[in-house]
Formats: C-alpha cells, sequence, structure tokens
C-alpha cells in the first residue's frame, strides 16, 4: 500500500509538471484527486490494512496529498501568468498614433504681458490699481500738468466725447486719482495697466487703441536712483539678465527729471522701451501732496511696444485682429 | 532741427567732435538724434568745369558737342543734350570713372560717333532735392555761380560734403530750434567755448524813412521790432548760404528772404521782409483779424480768417498773418529795392490757432508756437540788417524801430544743494554742481550760508523755471548713466491684486485650460452694433465721439458680444472654423443723453463657441461648439473653479439671442449672464454657423463667489443607488423635476444626475422622458432597503401629484 501510494505520488509529479495549460491541468487534478480520482481509489483498499497500519498510511496519504495541490497550484500560477502575458503581447498599440484632440486655449499676449510685469512688481510691493477709460479732460491733462494750450489736448489728436470728457490718451490720470484716494498717506506704490486711445490712424506701428501700464511710489525722500533699480530690476526680469539699458534725459509734463529708457538690441541698436521720471512737484501739489515733504517716482511702458520687442511682432495690428493662428502661438505663455 | 555741421563749426570749435560723437552725447544728455547724413548721395569725382566752346553735333539736331575746361589746360570733350548749355558757363562735369546716385558709372563713350568724356550734370543727375532748389536750376543742366573754382570738386562748391545732425526735440527744447542754442547745448556737454556773431545797431544812413508801429492786440504780439532797408538789389545768395539752408532743409529763393531764413536758424527768432513799397506810409498796425476777413497770402490762397487771428497790417490792407505767413501784396520780388524787416515776439496760442484753422505749418511758425526769445528779438534784426548790406547791397535807411510793452527779466532760481542730493539719490559735489551750471552758460553762485546755489536762467531757457528744473539740467549733465540704482527705501509694502483682479485672473486662465482663447478688441463700435445684441443694460444711451476718424470706431460699446462675432467672422474667412474665445473688457454706460459725469464702467465677459469646440480625433467623437449645453457645460466649470455655488437658469429671449435656446442665469434674482445660441438671423449676417455666446457680469460674479471654504467629512457608511426614469408634460423643465425630487427626498437625498432625456411616439405626444440617477446615503448609519424604498416611493409620489410625472 505504501509503495502504491509513493508510485502515485512520482507519477502524479510528473504529470502536473508537464500540464500543457489550464484544463489540461484541471483534467489530472480530477484524475489525480477527484471522487473517482487515483488517490482516492488507492484509499479505498485501507479496510485491508491492520489496524496498526491504518493511522501511519492514513497519515502518508494525506501528506501526499497536500504536495500533490501545492504542485499542481504552483503549476496553475506558472500557466496563468504564461496566459496572462501572452494577452498583453496581443494588447499592443502604436503609440506613435495622434492623441485625443483635447483643445487648451491662451491668454492674449497683452495680457501675458501684463500679468508678467504685475506678478514683478507685486513682487517689489506694488499694488494694481485701476482708474476709468472715459476720463476727465481735468485728470488726464490738467492734473498731470498739461498746460491748456498742450497740443494733445487738441480735438484732433484725442478722442474726446465732450469738450471735458474723453477716452483717456495715457494711464497716468490714475496717478492722480490714486494720490487723491489716499489723501496725503504714504508708502503709496501702485501700477495701472489699462487701456488707452488717441486719435491716430491704424497702421503697422500706430493703434487708436492700445495698453500701458503706469508705475507711481510716491514717500518721504524717494529718489531717482530708486527709480533706476526698480526699472532696471523690471528689465532684467523681463528681457534678461544680461540686457544692455540706457537712460536718457527725456520731457514729459509730468515728470520732471524725466528720461526715456532703452535697451539694446544686438541687430536692432537701442530700443525705447518707456519713460519714466520723478513726479512732477505740481503734479504732487495738485494731489494733495506737499512737494516739499514727500517725492515721488513714476513710470510708463507701452504694452504692445513690450510684447512686440519680446516676441518679434512686427504690426501691431495683429493684437487686435484677434487671428486664432496668431493667438495660438501664445499658448504655452 | 536740421542741424549742418558746417555751419554749427561756425559758433562753436567742434574740433575732434564728430557728427557721431555729437549724436552719441546729445542722445545720452536729453537730445534724441534721428539721424545723420551726408549730402553727396554718392557723387564722386564730379569737378567743377568751364564751358569754352559749344558746337553742334553733326549727327543730331539736339546734340551739342561742348569743349570743357577742367583744370588748366585740360579740355574735355562732351557731348551734351541740354538746351541752356552755353559758352563761358560754369557747370558740375561728371569726369571718366565719375559715380553718380543710383549707383551711375561715367564710362567713355560715343554719342552717335561723336566721343564724350564725360558728362555735365543736372542737378537731378547730381541728386540734389528738388523741394530745395530753384525751378530753373532744375531744368536742363545745372548752372554754377562764376565763383565757383574750375577743377575743384562740384561736392565742395555745392557743400555736398556737409553733415546734416537730425535732432528730434522735446516739446521743452525749443532753444534748440537755432544754431546757437545748438551750440550751447554742444558747449554743456563738451565744455567748449562759442564763438557768436558779433552784431552791431545800424543807424539810418541820411534821412529817414517813415516806420511807425502800434500793437493793437497787445497780449498777442507785445514786441515788435522793425527797420527800413532802401536800394537793395534783389537776387540770387552766395553758394554758401544756399548750401547752409538746403543742409537745413530750406530751399533758397533769393536773398533777402534767404537772409532772414538764415537768420531765424541762426538765433531761432523768424523775420519776415516786406516789400516797403506795398507798406502804406510805412506803418505797422498789429491787431486781430476781423470775422471772416481775407487774406492773400504768399502762395497765392485766400485765407478767410476770424478773430482768434492775428494781423500785421498797415492800417488799411493786410500784410500778412502773424508768425504764420506774410502776405501776397507785399511780397518781395525781383522789383523790389526798399523793405521793412520786422523781427517780434508773437504769442504761441494765437499763432497755434491759426496754424490749425488755415493749415499752414512753417519753420517760422513752428518756432512761434513754441515761443521766441525775446532777448534775441533785436539782435536777429540786427543780424539780418547787417547781412542784408553786404550781401543784398542795401543802405539802412531806418533806425531800429521798437514797440514793445513790458520787459523780460532773467529768472532767478534758488536750488537747495541737499535738495539736489535727496531726489537723485547720489552725493554730487558742490564743485561739479557749479561747473555744470558754467558750461550750460548759466551764471551761478553758491550761497555756502545756505547751501544753495543761486542761478540766473536767461530767457534762452524758458523750460528752466523751478528747482526741479534745475535738478535736471544737473543731473542729465552729470549723465544719468552715473547714477546709482538702489532697492525701494522706506516702509515695506505687501503688494497685491484686488480680489476682483484675482477673480478675473482665475477665470482668464480656467477659461483657458477649457480651451478658450482670449481675445482683445476694441473698445470703439458702431451705434447699429450696440443695437444688435441685448446689453444689460437697456436704459444705456450711446456714448458718441464728437469727432470720430471713422463711422467703425464711433461710439463707446454696451456689449462686448458684437465685437465677439466680428471677431469669430475674421477668423472664419481666414480659414479658421473651431473657434472658442472669450474676451474680458469694458462696456461703457451712461443714461445721460450729453454727458455730464463720467459713464460707468463695466466690467463684463463675453464668450463665443462656434464649429467643433473637441474635434473630432481617429478614435474620439468630436463636441460642437455651437450648442447651448456645451457652454453651459463651460460656464458650470468655471463656476466651480470660482466657487459659485447659488444661482439658477431661466429661459429668455433678449436681442440677438435664438428666443427658444437662450437662458439668464439669475443670483439671488440678480442677472448674472446670459447665455444662449446666437440668433440665426444674426449668425447669417456674419457668415457664422451655429453659435452659442455668452456675457456675464463680472461685477457680480465677484460679489457673488464664496471665498470661505470648508471641508466636510468623507462619508462612513456606503451609499444606495437607485434609478428613476418618469414620463412628463413637454413643458415641465427639468430643474423643477430635481427640485421635486429634492424637496421630496430630504436629507438622505446625496445627489441626483441626469442622466437621459427623450421624447418620442413610444412616450406619447407632448411627452417627455426624464431619467435620473439618486444617490442616498445616511450620514450616521448604512440605510437599509427598507428605509430607501420608503424615501423612493415619497420622491415618486409627489412628482407624480405635483408635475403629472408617471414613472416608466
Amino acid at each position: 500500500m505504501q509503495k502504491k501510494l509513493m508510485e502515485l505520488k512520482n507519477l502524479a509529479e510528473k504529470k502536473i509538471q508537464t500540464a500543457k495549460d489550464l484544463q489540461a491541468l484541471k483534467e489530472i487534478r480530477v484524475a489525480l484527486l477527484g471522487k473517482k480520482g487515483e488517490l482516492t481509489s488507492v484509499l479505498r483498499g485501507m479496510g485491508k490494512l491492520s489496524p496498526k497500519e491504518r493511522p501511519q498510511i492514513g497519515a502518508l496519504a494525506n501528506k501526499i496529498r497536500s504536495q500533490l495541490e501545492a504542485w499542481i497550484e504552483a503549476k496553475r500560477e506558472e500557466l496563468e501568468e504564461a496566459k496572462f502575458v501572452q494577452q498583453l503581447a496581443t494588447e499592443k498599440i502604436d503609440v506613435t498614433l495622434p492623441g485625443a484632440p483635447i483643445t487648451v486655449g491662451g491668454v492674449h499676449p497683452l495680457q501675458a504681458v501684463i500679468e508678467e510685469v504685475e506678478d514683478i512688481f507685486i513682487g517689489m510691493g506694488f499694488e494694481v490699481a485701476e482708474g476709468p477709460e472715459v476720463e476727465t479732460d481735468k485728470f488726464n491733462f490738467e492734473m498731470m500738468n498739461f498746460l491748456k494750450d498742450h497740443p494733445a489736448r487738441d480735438m484732433q489728436d484725442s478722442f474726446y466725447i465732450t469738450p471735458e470728457i474723453l477716452l483717456r490718451t495715457h494711464t497716468s490720470g490714475v496717478q492722480a486719482r490714486e494720490m487723491l484716494a489716499k489723501q496725503g498717506e504714504v508708502p503709496l506704490r501702485i501700477i495701472c495697466p489699462g487701456k488707452v486711445y488717441r486719435r491716430d490712424q491704424d497702421d503697422m506701428t500706430h493703434s487708436h487703441q492700445f495698453m500701458q501700464i503706469e508705475g507711481l511710489a510716491v514717500d518721504h525722500n524717494v529718489t531717482m536712483s530708486e527709480l533706476k533699480g526698480v526699472l532696471l530690476t523690471f528689465i532684467h526680469k523681463v528681457f534678461g539678465e544680461e540686457t544692455e539699458v540706457r537712460l536718457r534725459p527725456s520731457f514729459f509734463p509730468f515728470v520732471e527729471p524725466g528720461m526715456e529708457v532703452d535697451i539694446y538690441d544686438p541687430q536692432k541698436g537701442w530700443l525705447e522701451i518707456l519713460g519714466a521720471g520723478m513726479v512732477h512737484p505740481r503734479v504732487l501739489e495738485k494731489a494733495g501732496y506737499n512737494p516739499e515733504r514727500y517725492t515721488g517716482f513714476a513710470f510708463g511702458l507701452g504694452v504692445e511696444r513690450i510684447a512686440m520687442l519680446k516676441y518679434g511682432i512686427d504690426d501691431i495690428r495683429h493684437f487686435y485682429n484677434n487671428d486664432l493662428r496668431f493667438l495660438r502661438q501664445f499658448q504655452s505663455v | 532741427m536740421l542741424v549742418s555741421y558746417e555751419w554749427l563749426s561756425q559758433y562753436v570749435d567742434l574740433t575732434g567732435i564728430s557728427p557721431e560723437k555729437i549724436a552719441e552725447e546729445f542722445t545720452r544728455t536729453g537730445i534724441e538724434v534721428e539721424v545723420i547724413y551726408t549730402r553727396d548721395n554718392g557723387v564722386k569725382n564730379v569737378v567743377v568745369g568751364e564751358v569754352l566752346a559749344v558746337e553742334p553735333h553733326p549727327d543730331a539736331d539736339r546734340l551739342k558737342v561742348c569743349s570743357v575746361m577742367v583744370k588748366d589746360g585740360e579740355l574735355l570733350q562732351i557731348v551734351c543734350g541740354a538746351p541752356n548749355v552755353a559758352e563761358g558757363q560754369q557747370v558740375p562735369v561728371a569726369l571718366i570713372g565719375a559715380r553718380l546716385p543710383g549707383g551711375i558709372k561715367i564710362k567713355r563713350s560715343k554719342i552717335r560717333k561723336v566721343e564724350s568724356q564725360g558728362m555735365i550734370c543736372s542737378a537731378k543727375e547730381l541728386g540734389l532735392p528738388e523741394k530745395m532748389m530753384m525751378k530753373e536750376d532744375m531744368e536742363g543742366i545745372l548752372v554754377l555761380g562764376k565763383d565757383a573754382p574750375v577743377g575743384e570738386d562740384v561736392k565742395e562748391y555745392l557743400g555736398m560734403n556737409d553733415q546734416v545732425i537730425e535732432l528730434e526735440l522735446t516739446p521743452n527744447r525749443s532753444d534748440c530750434l537755432s544754431m546757437i542754442g545748438v551750440a550751447f547745448e554742444v558747449g554743456a556737454v563738451f565744455d567748449r567755448e562759442l564763438n557768436l556773431p558779433d552784431v552791431v545797431e545800424q543807424k539810418a544812413k541820411g534821412k529817414q524813412a517813415p516806420i511807425s508801429i502800434r500793437l493793437e492786440a497787445e497780449e498777442d504780439c507785445p514786441f515788435f521790432a522793425g527797420q527800413v532797408i532802401h536800394n537793395i538789389k534783389v537776387g540770387p545768395s552766395p553758394q554758401w548760404l544756399k548750401n547752409r539752408l538746403i543742409s537745413a532743409g530750406i530751399r533758397p529763393i533769393n536773398n533777402v528772404v534767404d537772409i532772414t531764413n538764415y537768420v531765424m536758424i541762426e538765433t531761432g527768432q523768424p523775420l519776415h521782409a516786406y516789400d516797403y513799397g506795398h507798406v502804406k506810409n510805412g506803418n505797422i498796425v498789429v491787431r486781430r483779424a476781423k470775422e471772416g476777413e481775407e487774406v492773400v497770402t504768399l502762395d497765392g490762397v485766400t485765407r478767410v480768417c476770424d478773430q482768434e487771428t492775428l494781423l500785421i497790417t498797415d492800417g488799411e490792407n493786410p500784410l500778412g498773418i502773424a508768425g504764420v505767413m506774410g502776405g501776397k501784396s507785399s511780397e518781395v520780388t525781383n522789383y523790389t529795392t526798399s523793405i521793412l524787416l520786422e523781427s517780434a515776439f508773437f504769442d504761441p496760442v494765437i499763432v497755434r490757432k491759426a496754424v490749425r484753422k488755415l493749415g499752414l505749418r512753417s519753420e517760422a511758425s513752428h518756432r512761434f508756437e513754441r515761443g521766441v526769445d525775446p532777448e534775441r528779438i533785436i539782435p536777429a534784426l540786427t543780424r539780418a540788417v547787417q547781412l542784408i548790406q553786404q550781401l543784398a547791397g542795401g543802405t539802412v535807411a531806418s533806425d531800429l524801430t521798437v514797440e514793445r510793452i513790458g520787459d523780460v527779466e532773467d529768472v532767478v532760481i534758488r536750488l537747495r544743494h541737499e535738495r539736489l542730493v535727496r531726489l537723485l539719490g547720489v552725493e554730487i559735489e558742490k564743485e561739479e554742481v557749479l561747473n555744470i551750471f558754467k558750461r550750460l552758460n548759466l551764471p551761478a553762485e553758491l550761497d555756502d550760508e545756505h547751501e544753495e546755489y543761486i542761478v540766473q536762467v536767461p530767457t534762452r531757457r524758458q523750460d528752466l523755471t523751478i528747482e526741479v528744473d534745475l535738478i535736471e539740467e544737473i543731473a542729465r549733465l552729470y549723465r544719468y548713466d552715473r547714477l546709482p540704482s538702489s532697492l525701494i527705501y522706506g516702509q515695506t509694502t505687501r503688494g497685491k491684486r484686488t480680489k476682483e483682479q484675482e477673480i478675473r485672473r482665475k477665470i482668464r486662465h480656467t477659461l483657458c485650460s477649457l480651451g478658450l482663447n482670449e481675445v482683445v478688441t476694441y473698445s470703439l463700435t458702431t451705434p447699429e452694433n450696440n443695437r444688435s445684441m441685448a446689453s444689460f443694460h437697456p436704459e444705456a444711451k450711446p456714448i458718441a465721439l464728437s469727432m470720430p476718424m471713422s463711422s467703425e470706431r464711433s461710439v463707446l460699446r454696451t456689449t462686448l458680444l458684437p465685437q465677439l462675432l466680428e471677431t469669430a467672422r475674421y477668423n472664419l474667412h481666414h480659414g479658421t472654423q473651431d473657434i472658442a474665445i472669450f474676451e474680458i473688457g469694458s462696456t461703457y454706460i451712461t443714461t445721460e443723453k450729453k454727458l455730464t459725469q463720467l459713464p460707468s464702467e463695466h466690467l463684463e465677459l463675453g464668450i463665443l463657441l462656434t464649429g467643433a469646440y473637441q474635434p473630432e480625433g481617429w478614435n474620439t467623437q468630436a463636441v460642437e461648439g455651437g450648442d447651448f449645453f456645451v457652454l453651459k457645460g463651460i460656464l458650470e466649470a468655471l463656476f466651480r473653479k470660482l466657487g459659485l455655488r447659488q444661482y439658477e437658469y431661466k429661459a429668455a429671449a433678449p436681442t440677438g439671442f435664438h428666443p427658444g435656446r437662450t437662458a439668464e442665469i439669475l443670483v439671488d434674482g440678480k442677472r448674472l449672464a446670459l447665455c444662449g445660441q446666437l440668433h440665426p438671423k444674426l449668425a447669417k449676417e456674419y457668415d457664422l454657423n451655429p453659435t452659442v455666446v455668452c456675457q456675464i457680469d463680472l461685477q457680480l460674479l465677484c460679489d457673488s463667489v464664496e471665498s470661505e471654504l470648508m471641508y466636510q467629512s468623507l462619508p462612513r457608511y456606503p451609499a444606495v443607488t437607485r434609478d428613476l426614469a418618469v414620463i412628463v408634460p413637454q413643458d415641465v423643465i427639468s430643474q423643477e423635476l430635481e427640485a421635486g425630487i429634492k424637496e421630496a427626498a430630504g436629507e438622505l437625498l446625496e445627489s441626483v444626475r441626469l442622466f437621459d432625456v427623450f421624447s418620442g411616439k413610444q412616450i406619447g405626444e407632448g411627452k417627455k422622458n426624464l431619467a435620473y440617477s439618486l444617490v442616498y446615503r445616511a450620514k450616521d448609519r448604512t440605510l437599509t432597503d427598507d428605509e430607501v424604498q420608503a424615501v423612493h416611493q415619497r420622491v415618486i409620489r409627489s412628482l407624480e401629484e405635483k408635475v403629472g410625472a408617471k414613472l416608466r
């Protein structure tokens, strides 16, 4: 009996190991361990054994049964893994086929420049302010130290609605509005992006509507060296740390000393990018700040100009035609 | 201002200072140099020749064979076709190998079998600018003056070696509208000595010619000087003077006119010469024109004036428009022998008004508009009188006659050293400051006790009026480059955006992530556009420009949508079909017919979708953009992102929208948005396929979003999902059903989601089937089947009772 069992075990091991697939393994299992299986049929002869032998043979039979089951299980796992691997092989795809066409949009390039500039100045402690696009002659010109007969105050050059109300020609009027709102409080540090309008024919370099960013800082003892520091920081962040910068004296009615700021382009030479200066004492005074106690600096930059230089855009009208073939080029901005 | 380098060198030592150096340093110290150019136009090897003989060409009637001497003893045979060539003339001769403008090279040639050893040139062939030449000089070959030295390079004689520096002057620097003013600037920038011409007042020789000056409009003209000169010979100016005028961009006319222009460029003071014979009794009366008064100006045009025009008259007839242009009647012509010279101050505003009204702009008016230097009025007149005596042979016939109201004094400005240092942020030495004032020719002394500079500012620098103007002068000559750059001092501030600005930014980026592109359109539009789409402000009155440049841009927009439609059309016409765009911008609203106060500017968000929102892929389906529910999906995603939770949709039919496919979105009963399909008629007008649009009131949106956010604990007990399909009459809206479900289900209902809608014969006429998926969950226990069943039944009964729903 014991011999028979050992033979069964050895034979079974061979059968299990050579099973071709899961189905064959299942059949082997039934043949070995099923109700009518080989092991059962051997054990049927237990009755003929002496009572002394029975427990020994019984223990042996159980041990063999567990052994066979373990072998079958191990083989099953092996076969299943093989089948899975084979399955995966059939699922192979061409990874170079195009992806699902999921569209993304983009911020308008002018707005992208504004956001970039805002972030830079917020980092330097400036708040973002806004002002009306339809403005009074008073805030647009008078408060900014433009004399009554200044050419810009002519109907020919600006979009007037009434003799007292016009579309603002620059964002500078916000300087006066912010100062009046602050009522003499310092420090005042703001930038103001926004649309402005001039009575120009639209062409490659002119647009009757464009965008500016105004900046203003007022405090005790604001110096021109701070203005220089702020502008250099800004330019180096927008155009790169290596950008060569030139400050040139220039004239705007609302600053004194005044300047224009150029950056150097190896191909095009010096390019003007913004105007700036120390706030004119009359501007401070009109807005309720005693120029003997307070000084300030101001600057104004053209957003289109920055965008055109930064991205090499040659025609200002692109910004307002909104051709999607143009706009989509700025999706990564 | 065009500055002749040769001319400038008369007034200031330019040794070692090239035009390029001037350009570089001027630009860095406040006067921008536009361009530098040489007047030679690429001309090379053209010399002065003398025509010794002219003979007819044997084979051609129109051609002549000339013998031209180009240096002692060297004769050239040149064939010439110009009718005006004649013996004894001095002419420009292009030698063999000469270069002319346009890359022309002169070669030895045969013209109709006769050898030609060069070319006699016309003004045009030398590239001389036509508008700088007299008419007769442009016909045929250019005949040079008798003083042209034979054999000399013609460029030398014609001033073509001169270099011209074009200055771009800011409005405050009108002092540099003169050669002397520029010389002062060169002196300051390069620390050079000036060499200004001496002027000596000339007295009448013999009997005084009558001259009287009356200023009736004192404010417009407080200062007028005149002098009479007899026996002048009007004729061409000497070449050197012509050359300088041409460099300055002024066409030579005759010696008298040329001298007035020359002195204007030299001193900045415009002068005018009247034919004295046409000034009745030598009377000058300066007065305002009468309404409709006519003046025939030098250019032969009859000008109709109004009371805002200042005239120079002889008491009876107008002699000219002050500061703008002289009159035809008193023009200096070749027959003039006696002149009255004018040098005056005219108010900038009155001149500007005349310039604008008459559309006349001249070198003279340009200077008067910017304010001339009263201290130069008399020296300029005297200088011109001297030059006329020298160059036009006149005799002075009257003493200098001046009528002047009031007086101008030098301005004295005190500059505090401490203020200078504090404003610039640099410790500048007092000695350096004084040195800069010296270079500027501004007499200054240091008051040691008060640490102040006391600076006398002459009238030539009318831009310097207050302390800070002097600080700029110091800074620019100290040079901005040398200023240190520093961080912001003082109390630190936290930079930030307002809540509204942050929300706008978030909207922008959310919509971009959802596949939309931002556009920026014009604020100005047409009244028709404003009427075509509903505005949030139906009461808005149009805000029209008083002088629009075109009807396309004549009023401010009251809605963003028409411009988005135009943008969509533009893109369609340029081959882009799939369009998903948005704009954040203002609309301008007033209820006033005529603005007396500023309109309110409402920030709005406009959205437009047409074509595919998501295009079809090889294994994915397209999502059509012109669909209300795609738009609604985008809006809901946006609202979720912003934290807008409470709002409802209500069917609406505003102007420009599809009447059955449009909703307004309400927040607390206030209208947040209009969204829907574009009215098919309007779509057709704009060549658009089905299109959906939306406008959102950004202020209300910002006010409505909840920035407070509190975490809610995750559910601990399982949910039970039950589906519910009901058949309801067509006009029952989904929102009503959902509200009914929520109300009946109470707090055990966690969510309800519509997953199917259909109608058709099997449902019955006028009915539709809606299928919802309901999720039930309790916070504190696992729901039993019985509990769920009870609630679900309650929902069904409630729908049956309230909206006549039938369970499917």
